[in-house]
């Protein structure tokens, strides 16, 4: 009930119009994008050794990627950002917390509701991506689904950080607190990518540390290498800069930890939840 | 039979400043406690601690003996906040519904017309809370608190934005929750309204309960006033059984009695005395 409630809220807010808006806005040019891209694409001589057709298509669609997180990030957070405190300085949360259902169920209904609208957006913008590029350019991922399934979980991670905040922080300041999570995670990857092309270990070392702390990274990096997976050689030495962040391989003990990272997230936002006067 | 609510020793602390600080106030079934205090006595602390929004320092609060907090406390609680919003997307309707689900109750579409019914808003049942009026949202948000029939009713404020017309609508409606034997914690800052519908008042200053009792008690004798040729005298601490000894003992002694008048001290009086004067 309350999963619907919040669901309802989502979909309610203006937010969730303006991302559309921005979404619409953002595939429109992408499809422009992908048209020039692949017009041009046949008559340019790259080096040797590269092949242009997946190299573009990998590279624009992973650029898509990127674009398909922070939407689904923004959504999220616009969402979450101020689900207890803020909700509570606006007096709307106390007639629902007093009700016999329990704080923790409150929360991860509200969790639940966020997710149940940025999962399938960002499998939607996902998927229109792929298509885009795929009919214009005549390129398809190597691995379809799990990309898709890595961007929304890594969605559902910033906002269960986002509901986390909003149990202590002011909804402007936890709006900003994950927006700087969310920009270290591009740092992180971006980092990566300039220990992997400087073949410096311990920078790309740095970087898996920081993108595993922030699971949402690791997994957008593990999304971008699937996408490539069975790309080799140079074009694919060179798709694994990746961009806005390096391609990586998570593999499962990767989806194990997100898995584990949400339920400690959940943890700690239950028990200061638990504690908080309102 | 537990008493509906039953505070003993509550305090709490918000870091240096005490809210409230050891407070024993009882509830009993199918009584209407009125709690005043200016503002900043702890009055909306009590309120909250009783509803499980907020957790005591020290001391305790049941609910018909259950815990305050509990999921049981709170199966038996209707709580009406001082500031509160519903969602603007909502129509009157579907907000005393979702009520309904997360309380449990078995009311359906019957009890959301009674309660609206009850609350004067029969005709507002579709309309959106962003399109009703402050005293409107307040009524519905009274209604809200009564979904399921709570045992316990515990009111913040409930007629701050309300007309005269709407204040009325509430004293009715909580006199005739009384004869239903609901209780009611209300906690209000006009004197006048507790003074009409509560069974007893409760006053706190700085988190300390100062006065308690019926408002009849609370409004004890200050005196009788005798008019003679001499002007108005006042025999301070003198109740109405002294008035006919006073004005025998006046005559007797040659005066001439022309009116005579029992002082009693308002609910104001008392509560004035009993906060100093104080505001905030």
């Amino acid at each position: 009930m309350i999963a619907v409630y919040g669901l309802r809220e989502a979909l309610r807010r203006k937010v969730f119009v303006v991302v559309l808006l921005l979404t619409l806005g953002f595939l429109g040019l992408y499809w422009l994008a992908n048209h020039y891209v692949f017009r041009d694409v046949q008559n340019i001589a790259p080096p040797a050794g590269i092949d242009p057709r997946p190299f573009a298509g990998a590279f624009l669609f992973g650029l898509a990627m990127f674009a398909t997180l922070f939407l689904g990030v923004v959504l999220a957070i616009f969402l979450t950002l101020g689900v207890v405190r803020g909700d509570a300085e606006r007096g709307l949360l106390q007639p629902l917390v007093v009700r016999p259902v329990g704080r923790s169920t409150l929360l991860v209904a509200r969790w639940l509701g966020a997710v149940a609208v940025c999962a399938p957006y960002v499998g939607g913008v996902y998927a229109a991506a792929m298509v885009i590029t795929g009919l214009t350019g005549h390129w398809w991922p190597d691995r379809i689904v799990v990309p898709g399934l890595e961007l929304a979980a890594g969605v559902a991670i910033v906002a269960a950080l986002s509901l986390l905040g909003s149990v202590f922080l002011t909804a402007t300041a936890n709006g900003i607190a994950v927006f700087m999570i969310f920009g270290a995670g591009l740092v992180a990857g971006l980092l990566g990518s300039i220990g992997h092309a400087l073949n410096s270990h311990t920078l790309e070392h740095a970087s898996k540390v920081a993108a595993w702390a922030i699971p949402f990274e690791a997994l957008y990096q593990d999304g971008l290498r699937q996408i490539t997976a069975d790309t080799t050689g140079i074009t694919g030495f060179l798709l694994q800069l990746g961009p806005f962040g390096g391609a990586y391989t998570g593999g499962p003990l990767l989806r194990f930890w997100a898995l584990a990272y949400l339920g400690l997230i959940g943890l700690v936002a239950v028990a200061g939840f638990a504690r908080k006067d309102l | 039979m537990p008493s509906a609510l039953d505070c003993r020793g509550l305090e709490k602390r918000y870091g240096p400043t005490i809210a409230l600080a050891g407070v024993d106030l009882k509830v009993e079934e199918g009584e209407l406690v009125g709690l005043l205090g200016p503002n900043g006595a702890g009055k909306s602390t009590l309120v909250k601690i009783a509803c499980g929004l907020v957790r005591a320092s020290g001391g305790a609060a049941t609910v018909q003996d259950a815990p305050a907090g509990s999921r049981e406390a709170r199966r038996r609680i209707g709580y009406l906040a001082e500031l509160f919003r519903f969602p603007g997307w909502y129509s009157a309707d579907e907000l005393l519904e979702l009520h309904q689900r997360l309380s449990g109750s078995t009311g359906g579409a019957t009890e959301r017309d009674e309660l609206l019914d009850l609350v004067e808003l029969t005709d507002a049942r579709t309309r959106r809370v962003e399109q009703m009026s402050k005293g409107m949202q307040q009524r519905l948000g009274l209604a809200q608190a009564l979904v399921g029939a709570p045992p316990l009713l515990l009111l913040d404020e409930p007629t701050s934005a309300l007309d005269p017309v709407g204040r009325r609508t509430v004293r009715t409606l909580l006199e005739e929750l009384r004869s239903r034997g609901t209780s009611v914690l209300l906690n209000s800052h006009l004197l006048s309204e507790v003074e009409l519908v509560c069974d007893r008042v409760a006053i706190l200053l700085h988190g300390r309960l100062v006065a308690e009792g019926s408002p009849s008690e609370l409004a004890r004798a200050r005196g009788v006033e005798v008019e003679t040729e001499e002007g108005t005298h006042v025999f301070e601490g003198a109740s109405r059984e002294d008035a006919p000894r006073l004005v025998a003992e006046l005559v007797a002694a040659g005066r001439r009695v022309y009116g005579v008048r029992v002082l009693t001290s308002t609910l104001e009086d008392t509560y004035l005395e009993a906060v100093g004067g104080e505001t905030s």
